[in-house]
């Protein structure tokens, strides 16, 4: 499947299926009543007043009368119908579902897996997995402004708020990748934040999770040694963590499994050696604003460092 | 209206002036207001990295040997830049400044930024010297782990803390919740010269 491509249309998880229902039933509704008013309008003009109609002001008030009646039993129908859908979403909650925690930034979003010592927990950052049949409990903050995380695929959206707790729970239905976006305004390139969610068979996803709790593997080549030597001593460090290195910056994403993600600058660019050698050169060209600042990295140098990035997996 | 062509015919000496010219001065301040409103604004975001030249070239001494080198900057050249200001203000966040200056730069165990005292000189150049190569008792050194356009940013950051930059180019509201007044609220603090610890 194509993550590029994203459909309220194709719903693919629990939660997903329940929001599709109430949005087919909605969607019905209005379509009727529109036809129903519209004919009613064109049959109206059509005629136009009959000369020496009798009609009354009391017959056509007692016409209101029962159109207002059917918009209000209708609204309330609907309103059950949003109620029923919300119960039925409450229900599918579990004890013990995998924990997400998604923090926004402008303008990538920052994931990590808590585990039951610290040792355990994995950051990454645009890109979830989750295993295929399990509620996934989401819990979201930001770090700046406020964002909105939103799964076309999976649920509905939900805002990403500062020093405010808010949570979202999903579930895939069968493996596949969807690709999720900020549905917010956040700044300058709030349309170039995006992430993947990749839905996998609980086997896989242990074994993703079990290779992002591992440090950094140690560079081998003296391309890369130089290459990680920069990256730890230079200007990267001071912004990005590479678990096992003395680069330890919280204000960017984690780079310690970068070259396991398919995408660069939350789903700016494909991550292969040429974009990330562009990116790095001059990310704001891609992205302009972006927090990362031209590096002036050139030559052998940047070649040095793709080097050690690209074993980062 | 009346009032006001009087008072200006007057401050000019009574001079007739034609329709038309009043018009081409109005319509220059106009443009000269809004294009300086555009400078205070630009996001640089292409700004690449300056050369190593800029680093080296802030010197203590005033001797040489050979030809001189090409002075350092004595401004930021954020200096009046609401943007880069702005940007200082993130960074100055973000690589923990506040951990030892303060979240509004009035110091912990860092000394204060938003007061008139300087240790080691209140001039930009002198700032981005101390940024830059740290100084003895616990600030680290940044140079060579900032690019030098994030350097000049936060000390034009660093200058707004004490009033030091026009409060149209500060910052004017805090993210955090704590009751300082934002910079471009804050008096000019006269810089005077303290002794270290």
């Amino acid at each position: 499947m194509n993550p590029s491509l994203q459909s309220v249309l194709r719903p693919s998880g629990a939660h997903a299926v329940l929001v599709d229902h109430l949005f087919a039933l909605i969607t019905t509704i209005c379509v009727v009543v529109w036809i129903l008013t519209a004919l009613a309008a064109w049959t109206a003009i059509r005629r136009g007043r009959v000369a020496g109609s009798s009609a009354t002001d009391q017959q056509a008030g007692r016409h209101v009368a029962v159109a207002t009646g059917i918009t209000v039993v209708t609204l309330i129908g609907i309103l059950i119908a949003t109620m029923v859908t919300g119960r039925a979403m409450d229900a599918l909650r579990v004890d013990d579902p995998v924990r997400v925690k998604v923090t926004g930034n402008q303008w990538w979003w920052d994931i990590q897996y808590p585990g039951a010592y610290p040792s355990q927990q994995v950051t990454t950052a645009n890109e979830i997995h989750i295993p295929v049949g399990r509620q996934v409990q989401i819990e979201m903050l930001s770090n700046d402004v406020i964002h909105s995380l939103w799964i076309p695929e999976l649920q509905g959206k939900i805002d990403l708020v500062p020093g405010h707790l808010n949570t979202l729970w999903l579930e895939a239905d069968y493996p596949g990748v969807f690709r999720g976006q900020c549905a917010e305004y956040c700044g300058a390139q709030h349309a170039k934040m995006a992430l993947t969610v990749i839905a996998e068979a609980p086997g896989d996803f242990e074994r993703w999770l079990m290779a992002n709790r591992a440090p950094a593997p140690t560079p081998t080549t003296p391309d890369q040694q130089h290459g990680q030597e920069i990256v730890v001593k230079g200007p990267c460090s001071l912004c990005h963590a590479i678990t096992g290195t003395s680069a330890g910056g919280r204000t960017a994403p984690d780079l310690t499994h970068v070259a396991s993600r398919s995408t660069l600058a939350a789903g700016s660019l494909p991550n292969t050696r040429g974009y990330l050698a562009g990116w790095i050169a001059d990310p704001q060209h891609v992205k302009p604003g972006s927090r990362m600042p031209p590096t002036g990295l050139q030559g052998g140098d940047l070649q040095d460092v793709l080097a050690y990035l690209e074993t980062l997996k | 209206m009346q009032v006001s062509r009087s008072s200006t015919a007057r401050a000019c000496g009574a001079r007739p002036w034609t329709a038309a010219a009043r018009s081409a001065v109005l319509a220059g301040c106009a443009l000269a207001w809004l294009t300086a409103g555009c400078e205070r604004e630009a996001r640089r975001y292409q700004d690449l990295p300056a050369g190593a030249d800029r680093q080296t070239a802030i010197r203590v001494g005033q001797l040489e040997p050979g030809g001189r080198q090409p002075e350092a900057p004595v401004q930021s050249p954020y200096q009046d830049n609401a943007w880069g200001i702005g940007e200082g203000k993130r960074l100055y966040s973000a690589f923990n400044c506040t951990g030892c200056h303060g979240l509004n730069g009035g110091g912990a165990i860092g000394p204060p930024l938003m007061d008139d005292k300087w240790i080691y000189g209140a001039q930009a150049d002198q700032i981005y010297a101390t940024i830059s190569q740290g100084r003895p008792n616990g600030m680290p050194s940044f140079g060579g782990h900032l690019p030098n356009q994030q350097i000049w940013q936060l000390v034009a950051y660093v200058e707004s803390m004490s009033g030091q930059t026009k409060a149209t180019s500060s910052p004017g509201r805090n993210d955090d919740q704590l009751g300082a007044l934002p910079e471009s609220r804050r008096s000019p603090q006269r810089p005077v010269q303290a002794g270290g610890k």
